[in-house]
């Protein structure tokens, strides 16, 4: 039973990771217009969503240090303290690099279709 | 908890360890990470004070002025410890070097509230910014205190003691996916600045970011700080202070000696020893011995400068 179990739990691990990965592009239907990122532990979470042209994307930092997330020459937050957010509506289709102007090895993509 | 903490201190070590042969720099390694009771410290302490009183500065930084976490709820509470370890030490030192994050979101109270407790200390001070000093819309508060009489977005040089001390700015201008960063107009006005000065003239670069590549998966390097060092291999005796990493770390490369200071805030967790550098939450009553300052003195005819690390408790 453990074995058959645990055998289980990493399909459903499996599938889970494998929904996770998938989750950005399966959610971005027509009528979603609103995503989320979050960054916990100095990591963009998810690092990379796929949207279509005319969704907000909403940054929430939960970390206890402040974070930005900047474009550049797209999209400029201020300085993100704990729990503030930002929100970026994408108009224009095309890949939109982003990082953190403060923790520069903190890095995410927007592909926008 | 003890023999918890034994065993993450072994882990650490041997995180760093890898952490610089992964960085490829192939050198020896003294760690005196926050054990200052350890035989190093003893020894450049008692160095110290059997010395003829040559010329000491202190060391602090960031203070993250406004931070009120659960790390460390009172930041100004613990920089007013650090401040008052200052004045209680028996010889006066001749000048502080705050290696930045003064603050912790460059409000202009929480620049006036470290103003406050730093002066008591009643010794000057030069700063280098952080990168929490440089958050406000116009990046103007720290220039406005701090930056009369420096270049650019704030370094400077000056002599001091028969040393020649340069503080350089390491927090602007940073690329995605990279680490700290000098720029090119600050490495060319470093080169002309050491262009002329007698190699015997012991030089103490000071930045906010270590200009060594301590971890770069946690940003914690400078992208061109190699330059810069260049720039000083010639010199018989070079001390590279930095802060950022809220840790004790030392390293010894030829005759450049590298050296992090700790936060009088919060400690933040050992390269790879945790899922992010942020805050590290410790008990209450093991914080103030993660804090503290550094004083460094400089004997004339001696190349080393001794570097001691003073916890606030412990």
């Amino acid at each position: 039973m453990k074995t058959l179990n645990r055998r289980d739990f990493a399909v459903d691990l499996g599938l889970s990771l494998a929904a996770a990965v998938l989750l950005p592009v399966t959610t971005a239907r027509a009528d979603d217009t609103s995503m989320e990122v979050h960054i916990d532990n100095f990591v963009f979470q998810p690092p990379e969503l796929k949207i279509k042209v005319g969704t907000t994307v909403t940054w929430t930092n939960r970390d206890d240090i402040p974070h930005t997330v900047v474009s550049a020459g797209k999209f400029r937050s201020k300085t993100l303290d704990t729990d503030d957010k930002f929100s970026f509506t994408f108009t224009d289709a095309g890949d939109y690099k982003y990082f953190c102007s403060l923790h520069p090895h903190m890095t995410g993509m927007i592909k926008v279709e | 908890m003890s023999g918890h903490d034994h065993g993450e201190d072994g882990v650490s070590r041997r995180k760093v360890l890898e952490c610089m042969t992964w960085a490829g720099t192939g050198v020896l390694w003294t760690i005196t990470g926050g054990v200052p009771r350890s035989l190093g410290i003893i020894d450049s302490a008692e160095a110290a004070t059997a010395a003829a009183p040559g010329m000491t500065f202190l060391q602090i930084s960031d203070s993250h002025v406004g931070f009120d976490k659960p790390a460390n709820p009172n930041a100004l509470g613990t920089l007013e410890e650090a401040v008052n370890k200052i004045n209680a030490m028996p010889v006066k030192p001749s000048f502080m070097i705050h290696t930045g994050d003064i603050t912790h979101l460059s409000k202009a109270a929480e620049f006036d509230n470290a103003d406050r407790i730093i002066s008591q200390s009643k010794l000057d001070v030069h700063y280098v910014p952080g990168e929490h000093d440089f958050l406000d819309e116009e990046v103007k508060f720290y220039r406005e205190r701090y930056g009369r009489g420096t270049k650019g977005q704030g370094w400077y040089s000056f002599d001091a003691g028969g040393v020649h001390f340069i503080g350089l700015v390491n927090v602007v201008d940073l690329k995605a996916g990279g680490l700290g960063n000098l720029g090119a107009e600050q490495l060319a006005w470093l080169e002309d600045d050491l262009r002329g000065k007698s190699k015997s003239t012991p030089v103490v670069l000071f930045a906010h970011i270590p200009l060594w590549t301590v971890y770069p998966e946690w940003g914690w390097g400078t992208e061109d700080g190699g330059r810069a060092l260049e720039y000083v291999k010639g010199f018989g005796s070079v001390t590279v202070l930095n802060g950022h990493i809220h840790q004790v770390m030392q390293k010894v490369e030829g005759n450049v000696t590298f050296h992090t200071a700790r936060s009088t805030a919060f400690p933040q967790p050992a390269p790879g020893t945790a899922s992010s550098p942020g805050p590290m939450k410790v008990e209450d009553a093991k914080l103030r011995s993660m804090l503290g300052v550094a004083s460094i003195d400089f004997k004339q005819n001696e190349q080393r400068l001794a570097i001691i690390d003073t916890p606030l408790q412990g």
